[in-house]
């Protein structure tokens, strides 16, 4: 290897090394954040470590705020989210994907331009029917719309995408056997689906854990809060509880990157289908 | 005779394969139904009427939409959100590419740098907001410091109305991991022999990234500039909880970071003003749909698909 490639690769490395820092310091200043004390959080210049470690800021954080309780709604409406639209979204994909019929092109062209359609021209809309079925502060509207609404013309392509993969031969033998689509569906093409419906579910768990405006629209009663609101109780008047909040915020964020360190691959895989075509 | 029945066997098996078919997307049928025609339909009737949730819709003709045009605070809304679409949207989408290139250069350890790009993209919008209005904080934030330290100004972020959105852009760098993976898959896919082609024929570093990788990734550009420019038309979360939280009113210091979305949102939900919100929504939607038909519209100069695959 001659010196100008070598000196080029080592180039490459530093900025790439560089960047990477500057995407890693905001998490590990969150860390350090969380276990300083007050005193230390607000010193200047900058202290990185802690002199102490302490854990007050993680009991705080539970403490001060009903944090399980936002907790445990978030992990509800997350949950609903995600079964509702492992279930209908390949049984749609599948009619879109395997069975020929008259006028499937057309609803799926019907289906694919409803992605452009912003969220705002609906919102007003179903807050209103929401609140007539008097489901206002209930987890239904969010849920409802995860299974129902614009996510699901995403689910469907993407899990189309898959299905349109499989060779027809696999169904073929089964169909001149006189199987019902359905049974197809659900005994042959379902079971070989299960990375796809992982990809879905994961998406559609990260879009409700972390979802803020339906949860700000729909969620006004306290007790029926979720993280993403709750978390502004940390924030006074006049003053921020940093300590606490940052806390707070990494117990909101840690169960999502130990949820990518397991399916890490999934995950990439997911997005990059997502972007090819 | 024979050839009507089977005519009519053709014609019957048709209508099976059509009801089963119609069964298999009826969820599909109902939510389009449930979530969005209807939804689609009320608004564009609410849009022309005013309407306060407690009384019925009064019509209006086109007054919601006049008086659109004369609320100052709704073009400043259209102005930030323009400006965080070009100089906060464009930066990233480049930055992305950039950085995708670089990850492209076969280089050792490529698993564990995707992973650190990526990890910003997993946070919770709020919960990443608030590490940014802490990061950013005038006196005590981890930026401040360290620019102070190496003899930079240092700006107040969140309180100048000048610092604002530079602030959202910066941490909108942060989150650009999506798009660097998407860049990645896609530089991946360019035929090796592209490039040796091109090799012999003498083309250098530069034409070959003007000529061959360009063109090449082309469609992945199309498919980021689309779901960007909705994407930035919407932007909420963020600017929302940087105004909430840095206690401000709704808007931030001198409105500067009230986004379309945003003041749509408060008219609707804090005004109770629905059929004002709902023309604004209007008019989102065709700002949408007029640049998605641009984008189209313009991609057979710029896009080019391969042949095979």
């Amino acid at each position: 290897m001659n010196a100008s490639i070598l000196g080029r690769r080592l180039l490459t490395h530093l900025i790439l090394i560089l960047v990477g820092l500057m995407f890693l310091a905001p998490f590990a200043w969150l860390l350090l954040t969380t276990f300083k004390t007050e005193d230390e959080i607000f010193v200047i210049p900058v202290q990185w470590f802690p002199s102490e470690w302490i854990w007050d800021n993680y009991r705080n954080a539970v403490q001060m705020i009903p944090f399980i309780k936002y907790t445990w709604n978030t992990i509800v409406i997350a949950l609903l989210s995600v079964a509702g639209v492992v279930i209908l979204s390949p049984l749609v994909a599948y009619g879109f994907s395997r069975i020929d019929f008259k006028g499937r092109n057309v609803l799926f062209i019907i289906m694919l331009s409803t992605l452009m359609l912003p969220m705002q021209v609906t919102m007003i809309p179903l807050y209103v029917v929401f609140n007539k079925a008097n489901l206002l502060n209930s987890n239904w509207p969010l849920v409802l719309s995860a299974w129902f609404g614009t996510g699901m013309a995403f689910n469907v392509f993407l899990i189309r995408q898959f299905f349109n993969g499989i060779p027809i031969e696999l169904t073929e033998s089964a169909k001149i056997d006189g199987a019902s689509e359905f049974r197809i569906y659900s005994q042959i093409i379902l079971p070989l689906a299960k990375p796809a419906l992982l990809t879905i579910g994961l998406f559609t768990f990260l879009g409700a854990w972390g979802d803020f405006q339906g949860a700000l629209i729909y969620l006004n009663d306290q007790e029926t809060w979720t993280l993403s609101i709750g978390l502004k109780q940390f924030i006074r008047e006049n003053s921020v509880a940093w300590g606490p909040l940052m806390a707070a915020a990494t117990l909101f964020t840690v169960p999502i990157i130990i949820l990518y360190f397991f399916v890490q691959k999934k995950f990439i895989e997911g997005i990059t289908i997502t972007g090819m075509k | 005779m024979d050839r009507l029945k089977l005519h009519s066997g053709i014609k019957s098996r048709e209508r099976k394969r059509l009801f089963i078919g119609l069964m298999f997307l009826s969820p599909w049928i109902f939510g389009f139904l449930v979530f969005q025609l209807y939804p689609i339909i009320m608004s564009l009737y609410y849009s022309f009427t005013e309407y306060n949730m407690f009384n019925p819709p009064q019509w209006i003709g086109l007054d919601n939409y006049n008086e659109m045009f004369r609320d100052d605070k709704m073009f400043s809304s259209l102005y930030n959100t323009v400006f965080m679409a070009l100089f906060g949207f464009f930066p990233q989408l480049v930055y992305a590419l950039v950085i995708a290139l670089l990850l492209n250069q076969s280089v050792k350890g490529l698993s564990l740098y995707r992973t650190v790009y990526f990890l910003p993209t997993l946070v919770p919008a709020v919960a990443g907001s608030l590490l940014w209005i802490w990061l950013l904080n005038a006196q005590y934030g981890l930026v401040n410091q360290m620019l102070g330290a190496i003899g930079l100004p240092e700006p107040n972020w969140l309180m100048d109305e000048n610092w604002t959105k530079p602030s959202l852009i910066l941490m909108g760098f942060w989150g650009t991991g999506t798009i660097t993976i998407m860049y990645l898959a896609a530089l991946q896919e360019v035929p090796k022999m592209y490039y040796e082609a091109a090799s012999i024929d003498g083309a250098n570093k530069w034409h070959k990234f003007w000529h061959i990788t360009l063109p090449a990734i082309s469609p992945m550009t199309f498919f980021q500039l689309i779901m960007g420019l909705i994407g930035s038309f919407q932007y909420f979360s963020q600017g929302y909880v940087f105004a909430d939280s840095s206690s401000q009113a709704i808007g931030g210091p001198g409105n500067s970071i009230l986004f379309y979305a945003i003041y749509l949102f408060q008219n609707a939900f804090m005004y109770l003003k629905m059929g004002y919100a709902s023309a604004m929504a209007w008019i989102l939607f065709i700002i949408v749909l007029l640049l998605t038909l641009l984008i189209f519209k313009s991609s057979s100069k710029w896009v080019f698909y391969g042949g095979e695959k």
